[in-house]
């Protein structure tokens, strides 16, 4: 094998690259606030709706965790097109990824409101809390943060998977990648490159919601319990 | 079949053929690899365990269709010409073999340390150990998880898509190229992926709970 390794198109390309990250960041961030809203509503729903409206949520859960997210994605960029809407590729990106998440995120908060302890409820019901105190002031609180560690690691495969949206056209950090690739036809050295640069990025982004939650997360902050 | 003659719809079914031959590739190529990476995960030398950690740690934090990319190029520039399945092969197997490593290494773990100490004290060696007293305990405890995870090998082998390899996504992509009906063929894929997964889903789900009760016995 005598392949010459030419890293020489990262004096050119860096900016562009740089613009993948930013991009990227954006559009994990932007999902990961819509997706965990959203999955926390579908949670309560799950497990203090009435009947019907957790069959609905449990079916949702299903159907999302059981297709592929291309699937999705595409099912929604393809679609809205054929239905005349317009909406930026971005947009797109961002709908698709929040619904895939939310799926995960329901099933995980769910874990967590299902794993708090009744008492705790009966005592919030004898200190004369409305269900609606109960739910934002006991049961929320503990549930989030009992789950934060998976909640973290779901949404740093959340963040990788962000890479597949350059199939609909989105710009990220892959879809710039083959775009230099295509320029340049240093393919192989392109990707080693983006595999670093997204390596670096879950590290950064699971330190970044550790510290996050450091802050949210106050008992544990002075208990010293680490999360 | 709602506006898609029978030959596109038996072309996207023939995508999910060739999803369920990679996703069998992943899943073997992975078990293969994944094995040994457990059980050195568990049980290996302090720079064994470092460099298997490194290794778990990459295949973990780079996105599966970066991998596949890489594989593809990579394969391109040794002077082979390898068809995508090659490629796509190759890096489900190192995807899921961090993976399947992973959750194994925890079932090693999960069976009783005593079980080694006894297995030691009856005279086998290392590898009598392993293959008659810890893997066969771990292997039931490992079931439901690996279940678990093939669902994800089926569905994360949709993202060979990327290097163009011709399974459920693409067939599905192609047939909406040509007719854009975009709802009713990614429906039909999305219903093809679902039959393939559910049962796999409910399988795991039931494998655990029929497992957490025994256990409790």
């Amino acid at each position: 094998m005598n392949y010459e390794f030419d890293f020489s198109f990262l004096a050119t390309f860096w900016p562009d690259l740089l613009e993948g990250v930013w991009l990227t960041l954006r559009m994990s961030v932007a999902t990961i606030v819509f997706g965990f809203l959203l999955g926390t509503v579908l949670a309560v729903v799950r497990t203090q709706g009435p009947n019907w409206s957790r069959k609905t949520v449990t079916w949702y859960v299903d159907v999302i965790r059981n297709t592929p997210l291309v699937i999705q994605a595409f099912w929604l960029f393809f679609g809205l097109a054929a239905m005349h809407v317009r909406i930026p590729a971005m947009v797109a990106a961002v709908l698709a990824l929040a619904i895939n998440v939310s799926a995960y995120t329901t099933e995980i908060i769910r874990a967590g409101i299902e794993s708090i302890n009744k008492g705790q409820l009966e005592a919030a019901h004898c200190l004369g809390l409305s269900r609606r105190q109960v739910l934002f002031n006991v049961v929320l609180p503990q549930a989030v943060e009992r789950m934060y560690p998976a909640l973290i690691s779901q949404f740093v495969l959340m963040m990788l998977a962000t890479s597949i949206m350059s199939q609909i056209s989105a710009e990220e950090l892959t879809a710039v990648g083959y775009r230099i690739q295509s320029e340049t036809f240093r393919g192989f050295e392109i990707y080693l490159v983006i595999a670093v640069v997204y390596l670096v990025l879950s590290w950064l982004l699971r330190l970044a919601m550790m510290t996050i939650g450091g802050f949210a997360f106050t008992r544990r902050r002075k208990l010293k319990t680490p999360l | 079949m709602f506006g898609l003659s029978i030959e596109q719809v038996l072309f996207i079914v023939k995508g999910a053929g060739w999803t369920l031959i990679l996703a069998g590739m992943g899943f073997v190529g992975g078990a293969i690899v994944g094995l040994p990476l457990a059980l050195a995960r568990a049980r290996g030398g302090r720079f064994l365990r470092l460099a298997t950690a490194a290794y778990v740690q990459l295949m973990q934090g780079i996105p599966l269709p970066v991998l596949m990319f890489i594989v593809y190029f990579g394969i391109s520039i040794t002077g082979f010409d390898l068809p995508a399945l090659v490629a796509a092969g190759l890096a489900m197997t190192a995807y899921s073999s961090a993976y399947l490593g992973e959750i194994w290494k925890g079932c090693i773990q999960a069976v009783p340390k005593t079980q080694w100490e006894a297995a030691e004290c009856l005279a086998l060696s290392p590898a009598q150990r392993a293959a008659y007293v810890i893997l066969p305990q771990a292997a039931r405890i490992a079931i439901a998880p690996t279940v678990g995870f093939l669902v994800q090998i089926v569905k994360n082998s949709s993202y060979a898509v990327v290097i163009g390899f011709f399974e459920l996504t693409y067939s599905s992509r192609v047939v909406n190229n040509s007719t854009f009906k975009p709802f009713v063929v990614f429906s039909i894929a999305a219903v093809l992926y679902f039959a393939m997964c559910y049962p796999l889903s409910s399988l795991s789900y039931w494998l655990e709970k029929r497992m957490s009760r025994t256990g409790k016995k």
